[in-house]
């Protein structure tokens, strides 16, 4: 059965998930369309979604006023996996600590946005993961990180902050798998979920 | 699972991968141009993912003359304390000082701009030693490999600054993007000879080859002025769009944001488009490229 895959296409690094999203259905010789999403009505036919990074703000406005936030709790509320990096995980938060941004208040955790610092204190790290058997290379761009966490469990942490979290058909991370060529964290999240009933397989 | 730390000296600041990574961020949205605290606040809410702040716009720049240089860094830091989205800073083209006193500042990209006036007649910044990323204009693709070789993290458009006239982006983009389609049809000693032709590093153009794209985010800037121009540049194949004097020198600045704004997310649907055009308010008035003597023209400025 072939796969349908969407990437929430507001703004940000939407093509490099679209890639790391082939390469790893290639690998696992699944045949796959992958769709940029920017109007209502892809997300109901889509068995796995990725909201990307970029600037939160502008996700966040733009994400409501095109009409995708309702679908997106649709796909998550269905069980369907969802991978959410960086400006997705705020997006996807119960409490971003800003008021311009409307969270989904998908996942049980409150973040910190810009957590490590402005663009020059962004950096890369091997980043030890729960589920992955090598560090994974991840990088941060001025990234968020997690302050509290409810019914997520965590996965990596940067200087005892959480910086990785699943609950559900939810994995996100603070940092951007899809900038390196690495895709193990896209397999865990799209398609190797933690309830064996939301896989898509 | 049990989770896994990582500790804070094992971190890698600067990296190409960081630095070009910050670009990809601001892809499919809007920079845009502000002198103080009160356009900042503006431009956030209308949207922008990011603001380039300046001494004043490139339209006032052309009016007044005289020499323009980095933006006094009190009102930087202002800025930088008003908006919660990324801050950008204009250096002159070779003034590698400018350029370190934005970064100290906590800028978080650097545009080495030919908007201000040349610092050096020979050479641009070394772009590589620097933690921010650099984004350079370019008016075609051996302007934009010797940008990326110096260590820009983002190109874009060079276009003819403060004259809303979209013609030069689009000129500019045009010859980009068409030197990387006869690119793709060459054989590998081909591309060497156009590489040196074009004065760019052999191993970027084989790269760019290979990609069938600029190794790094391209987007428009030079000119662009209204909705409809912004969805044009995005038609042309950038990944995101600067607007200059065009919001705060059109008649309704926060309209106008917000409508360039979202004629980016809606570029490929001209219905959208033309309820997005309507009574967004008068433009920037502008000056036609053909009206411009050479002199007169920025893009000259940094090859």
């Amino acid at each position: 059965m072939s796969l349908t895959a969407g990437v929430v296409a507001v703004q940000g690094d939407v093509e490099e998930h679209v890639r790391a999203i082939e390469r790893v259905c290639d690998r696992r010789g699944r045949s796959v369309s992958v769709h940029e999403v920017r109007e209502p009505g892809v997300i109901p036919e889509c068995d796995v979604l990725a909201l990307p990074g970029g600037e939160s703000t502008t996700i966040s406005r733009t994400l409501h006023r095109a009409g995708l936030a309702s679908e997106i709790r649709e796909h998550v509320a269905s069980g369907r996996p969802l991978f959410a990096t960086c400006a997705g995980l705020i997006v996807v938060s119960a409490d971003a600590g800003d008021d311009r941004i409307d969270e989904l208040a998908l996942l049980d955790v409150t973040v910190e946005r810009n957590a490590f610092g402005r663009q020059r204190d962004s950096f890369e790290a091997s980043l030890d993961v729960a589920g992955l058997d090598e560090p994974f290379p991840a990088v941060f761009i001025r990234a968020p990180a997690i302050d509290t966490v409810g019914d997520a469990t965590v996965l990596a942490t940067v200087d005892g902050r959480p910086v990785a979290v699943r609950q559900g058909p939810i994995l996100a991370t603070a940092f951007h798998p899809e900038l390196t060529p690495d895709d193990r964290l896209h397999e865990l999240a799209l398609f190797e979920p933690e309830t064996a009933a939301s896989s898509p397989e | 699972m049990t989770e896994t730390a990582t500790d804070l000296e094992d971190l890698r600041r600067g990296t190409d991968l960081v630095k070009r990574g910050f670009a990809q961020m601001q892809k499919g949205g809007v920079i845009m141009d502000v002198v103080n605290r009160e356009q900042a606040r503006i431009a956030e809410d209308a949207g922008a993912v990011a603001v380039m702040s300046l001494e004043a716009v490139p339209a006032d720049i052309r009016k007044r003359g005289g020499v323009a240089r980095m933006a006094d860094p009190a009102d930087v830091a202002e800025i930088i304390d008003e908006v919660s989205i990324p801050v950008m800073g204009k250096a002159r083209i070779g003034h590698t000082k400018e350029a370190q006193i934005l970064e100290a500042t906590g800028v978080d990209m650097i545009d080495e701009s030919e908007v201000l006036t040349p610092a050096d007649d020979a050479y641009h910044i070394d772009k590589r030693g620097f933690t921010a990323p650099f984004v350079c204009g370019a008016r075609d693709l051996g302007e934009a490999l010797r940008r990326i070789e110096e260590g820009a993290a983002m190109i874009r458009t060079k276009g003819e600054a403060g004259t809303g006239d979209v013609n030069q982006a689009v000129h500019h983009q045009r010859t980009i993007k068409g030197a990387i389609r006869e690119l793709a049809g060459m054989t590998h000693e081909e591309r060497e000879a156009y590489a040196r032709e074009i004065e760019a590093p052999a191993e970027l153009v084989h790269e760019t080859a290979e990609m069938g794209r600029l190794p790094v985010v391209n987007f428009a800037a030079g000119g662009i002025a209204t909705p409809a121009d912004a969805a044009l540049m995005m038609h042309h194949e950038c990944d995101g769009i600067f607007v200059g004097s065009g919001i705060f020198g059109a008649e309704n600045p926060r309209a106008m944001g917000e409508a360039i704004v979202e004629a980016v997310n809606n570029w490929d649907d001209p219905e959208r488009l033309a309820e997005i055009a309507t009574n967004v308010g008068k433009g920037m008035k502008g000056d036609a490229n053909v009206d411009l003597s050479d002199e007169e023209k920025l893009q000259g400025r940094g090859v």
